[in-house]
């Protein structure tokens, strides 16, 4: 254990150590370690396969790790024991790889939804939206670029757009950490770019882990890289230098 | 806030409203003040068909609340309703015997009344009790669900296996509820003839007011953040988990409460037909109702409402004929027709109409854009 302070295991926002997990015998992450501190921005990348998605479901507890620790929080809580909406109201956020909005509601209703509220059935009954919840509306739709579709359908939308209002659900809800699931799958290089400057501009304040095919996207993040094979970690520093071990040019880049 | 929510932009609503107040006023003056032989007049069974249909509108609004807004097809509505209309049963029958053992439990030889019939001799308890023991069985069913995340297909067999368990409980002798026969010979309610024409005129109009508190109460649910919560756990249940919306107590919320609205609907059926058995429970009565919601428009409120009287209204017509043994054949073909032709059921289909196509001029151009395109399905 590399990070032990006192009696903590760790003093990081999120610690992976020893994590595995098997579907009917195929083993979808293997003795995965992993560390995000406070405040850092982590891309991953892999091949498809390499457990990116797993890593995630088992992080915002959708699946249950066979073994291991996952330990939020600098190691104050042990999130293999919760479910996915204690996870979420945590702090920890997620944004799914096929982007997922509520359609039937409009992009506002999507967002008001997100906010950071009490989540209890009563509250919510007998809701009222102030003026605060307005403004960090307004706020949100500026920064994801879709004041001008506030009320049309969430479903309507395009689908880059439908990426942002899922960006701009996780920001509504303020998550410390914020895991972000090929956020630029389907988009225009353009679109590309601006979501590139706005996961930048949300890591100024919030810890994010970008899990990210598009090698121009992550170039363009320029943050620590984790390359993922096979379910544990290959290699770890930064994009020119993963990209020049010979391992990872031979898993993923294919030679 | 709420008031307005439920009347701008809501036409549907309103004329909903409208009508069922005019009803609640007009059928007992029409069937009380004006003589039989006018062409006005408003006979009895009229008034007790139609007060029939209302308390089938309160049941499928409250269906809709679940299904329509909430995604929980539950084929086993139909439990909720008879378990409020014994309640109200129970309580007549008491009225019938003055508080002894009714027939049924002379002729089984039972000297004193069971524990659970404790009570019932009062309106006030009885009503209570059509709020509660529906809602208690849907808290307890709900919450072992939910939790346990049953959903789509699997639950809706769980809510058919729970109204068919009731079906054969209720259909025993030694139950105390009159087993085959259910209760019926019910003489008074509240100290009124349930025959008299002023307590069956009242009925229809409580029934009608009922139908408007539960429509009002329907509303402003769905209407508040709660019913937005509601709608999204339907179109994406994982989603609304990751956002740390908890959703089994959402579920278990509606579920509680639509069962709730079902059982004051039965309570309000019994005193007009006069009868209640263990038939109200059968699986094909909680179809049926999921038939009535999906004609008049899912997710719609006054659709749920306007489909059960309608289907109902044809039944009655179709069953006092020589068509009698070929209702199912209609119902079916009813359930094709719409599910073909209007999927959107006959309200949805009209909301999704842009009327204001048809008055001209009034818009600017420029509101082109801000109409809400088709939701995708």
């Amino acid at each position: 254990m590399d990070q032990v302070s006192g009696n903590k295991i760790t003093r990081a926002l999120l610690y992976l150590s020893g994590v595995s997990v098997s579907f009917e015998g195929f083993r979808a992450i293997n003795n995965l370690s992993l560390t995000i501190d406070h405040g850092e921005m982590r891309a991953i990348i892999g091949p498809n396969g390499a457990g990116k998605t797993t890593m995630m479901d088992i992080i915002t507890g959708k699946t249950r790790p066979d073994e291991g620790d996952v330990l939020y929080n600098d190691g104050n809580v042990d999130l293999t024991q919760l479910d996915e909406t204690s996870i979420a109201n945590l702090g920890i956020g997620r944004k799914f790889q096929k982007p997922t909005v509520f359609e039937q509601h409009t992009v506002e209703d999507n967002l008001l939804l997100s906010l950071k509220a009490d989540r209890g059935v009563w509250p919510n009954l007998f809701w009222r939206t102030t003026e605060a919840h307005r403004e960090r509306i307004d706020e949100i739709l500026e920064i994801t670029k879709l004041t001008a579709h506030r009320s049309r359908m969430a479903g309507a939308l395009s689908h880059g757009q439908k990426q942002w209002l899922e960006i701009g659900m996780l920001l509504g809800q303020d998550p410390k950490l914020l895991l972000v699931d090929e956020p630029v799958a389907g988009m225009t290089d353009a679109e590309t770019a601006q979501t590139a400057d706005l996961l930048r501009d949300i890591a100024k304040d919030h810890s994010v882990v970008v899990v990210e095919h598009d090698m121009d996207f992550v170039r363009a993040l320029d943050v620590k890289v984790t390359v993922l094979h096979e379910g544990s970690v290959l290699a770890e520093g930064r994009l020119d230098q993963v990209t020049s071990d010979e391992r990872v040019i031979e898993v993923y880049l294919g030679r | 806030m709420i008031s307005r929510a439920i009347f701008e932009n809501n036409v549907g609503g309103t004329i909903f409203l409208g009508i069922l107040a005019i009803l609640a006023v007009m059928v007992p003056v029409l069937h009380l003040a004006v003589p039989e032989d006018s062409f006005f007049h408003v006979s009895t069974s009229t008034v007790v068909v139609f007060g029939k249909y209302l308390s089938f509108a309160l049941l499928a609004l409250s269906l809709d609340l679940i299904w329509g807004y909430c995604g929980i097809l539950s084929l086993g509505h139909g439990a909720f309703f008879a378990l409020g209309g014994y309640a109200m049963g129970m309580y007549l029958k008491l009225q019938t015997s003055g508080g002894a053992p009714p027939d049924f439990m002379v002729f089984l030889n039972w000297k004193d009344l069971p524990w659970y019939w404790w009570g019932f001799d009062h309106l006030s308890f009885a009503l209570l009790m059509v709020l509660f023991i529906p809602g208690i069985l849907a808290f307890v069913f709900g919450y072992f669900a939910f939790r346990s995340r049953v959903t789509g297909v699997y639950l809706s067999i769980i809510t058919q296996l729970l109204t068919y368990a009731l079906w054969l409980s209720f259909f025993r002798n030694d139950m105390g509820f009159g087993g085959n026969n259910g209760l019926t010979d019910f003489s008074t309610i509240a100290g009124y003839s349930v025959q008299a024409p002023e307590t069956r005129a009242a009925l229809f109009s409580t029934t009608a007011i009922a139908l408007m508190a539960g429509y009002l109460i329907a509303k402003a649910v769905v209407e508040s953040k709660l019913g937005k919560v509601l709608v999204a756990i339907r179109d994406a249940e994982s989603r609304t988990r990751f956002i740390g919306y908890r959703v089994e107590a959402y579920k278990t919320f509606v579920f509680t409460l639509a069962a709730m609205m079902a059982g004051v609907a039965g309570a309000l059926y019994v005193p007009q037909v006069g009868i209640i058995n263990p038939g109200e429970f059968h699986p094909a009565n909680s179809i049926e109702m999921v038939i009535w919601v999906g004609a008049g428009g899912r997710g719609t409120l006054t659709g749920a409402a306007l489909g059960a009287v309608l289907i109902n209204y044809f039944k009655t017509i179709f069953t006092t004929g020589f068509l009698a043994p070929y209702w199912l054949f209609a119902l079916g073909g009813i359930f094709i027709l719409v599910t073909v032709f209007l999927p959107k059921g006959i309200v949805g289909t009209l909301a999704s109409v842009d009327w204001r196509r048809w008055i001209p001029a009034k818009r600017a151009p420029a509101d082109e854009a801000q109409l809400k395109p088709e939701p995708a399905e």
